[in-house]
């Protein structure tokens, strides 16, 4: 194999589109069983609370992060045969400080809301109806947006190439990050709730 | 009455997440998403309302191709999943209830006004940074690309520079 199954078997259209729908089922299945379907879960990381997000996200992307790119190692998928995000810097920074401010104005970001709606959460129905309205204001405001939106274009670019190092010495980087970054937010957790158990 | 089940271990529902990432990269070569599933329910709104306008836009006219209508794309296809796989947790642990979610210290309908808010404003941060946290911060972080790495740490920053304003929605 030297890509992904659906180029190497060539899917026809339904083959791809099932694909999709399992993955989702996947994902929706496991954001639920992360208790990404409340948003006190969500929320509580950024009051230092309850760092689960943080657990539940790192996880997922060392995971993931390793076995792509030990599947990269190994010639059995390149990365370079799978659809990378592409860099636009700017926007990018910009639409990512947005998301966060509309994660703890509204409890949610668009995956985990929809995870919420399904189970009931009468708050996260209303943030997935907010979700379409939002993106039409973009839509209709695209003439004046259209510059800083393609504003730092950098196509394909991965950590690897901006630092100058082997991708393996990014993996292992990462991985450390994760670890470190896991630990220390338990130490926090563990101070904050002490502190809120003596207040109360 | 089912007894409502615990959440799982934050790093077994990572692994499992990530996993089911990975699969994705594998069997289909892309990742996972969301908002795009939601950008394209606005830009079919949008073209039964005004056909012409929805095509000319140069945000979402390339979506009405001659053979296929916006939503018959991979990523609306995945949100569905996310629906059912989604339901069928919240039943299968007996999590389905209808509430809503707020701190004891904030009133119901507060918090609603607040809901769709977010939901705006995230709706069009996802269209800015063309992705959100599953297509960016999940997908693109896993792949190791500048971008989404920059995305993950701005939703942090933008999350935590806010946290102290609407502490009384959920503290």
């Amino acid at each position: 194999m030297d890509g992904p199954m659906s180029i190497e078997f060539s899917f026809g259209y339904g083959a791809e589109m099932t694909a999709a729908l399992i993955a989702g089922i996947g994902f929706g299945f496991f954001l639920e069983r992360a208790g990404f379907g409340r948003a006190d879960n969500l929320a509580s990381i950024f009051y230092g609370r309850d760092f689960r997000v943080m657990r539940v996200m790192f996880t997922a992307i060392v995971t993931a992060m390793t076995g792509l790119y030990f599947c990269d190692l190994l010639g059995i998928m390149p990365l370079s045969s799978i659809g990378i995000m592409d860099t636009y810097l700017w926007p990018q920074l910009v639409g990512g400080l947005m998301l966060g401010a509309g994660f703890i104005i509204g409890g949610y970001c668009p995956g985990t809301s929809i995870v919420g709606a399904v189970s009931g959460k009468v708050d996260a129905i209303l943030f997935v109806l907010g979700i379409p309205l939002g993106s039409f204001v973009f839509t209709v405001s695209y003439d004046s947006l259209a510059g800083f939106h393609k504003s730092g274009m950098m196509g394909r670019v991965l950590l690897s190439d901006v630092m100058g190092v082997p991708s393996g010495v990014v993996v292992f980087a990462v991985t450390l990050f994760a670890v470190g970054a896991l630990f220390a937010v338990s130490k926090i957790e563990a101070v904050v709730n002490r502190s809120a158990g003596k207040a109360s | 009455m089912t007894v409502k089940k615990p959440f799982w271990n934050p790093y077994a529902a990572g692994i499992g997440l990530g996993l089911v990432l990975l699969l994705s990269f594998i069997v289909t070569g892309r990742g996972l998403g969301a908002s795009g599933a939601m950008k394209r329910v606005q830009a079919a709104v949008v073209h039964k309302i005004d056909p012409t306008y929805a095509e000319q836009n140069p945000n979402i006219g390339s979506y009405f191709g001659p053979e296929r209508g916006p939503l018959d794309a991979w990523i609306v296809f995945l949100a569905i999943g996310v629906v059912l796989g989604g339901f069928a947790g919240a039943l299968s642990a007996g999590r389905i209830r209808i509430e809503t979610i707020h701190g004891p210290s904030f009133n119901r309908e507060s918090r609603w006004i607040l809901a769709v808010l977010g939901g705006v404003i995230s709706g069009f941060a996802a269209q800015m940074a063309r992705g959100c946290t599953s297509g960016q911060a999940l997908t693109g972080g896993a792949q190791l690309a500048l971008g989404s790495w920059v995305f993950m740490f701005a939703v942090f920053g933008g999350a935590y520079a806010l946290a102290w304003f609407v502490r009384r929605q959920w503290i």
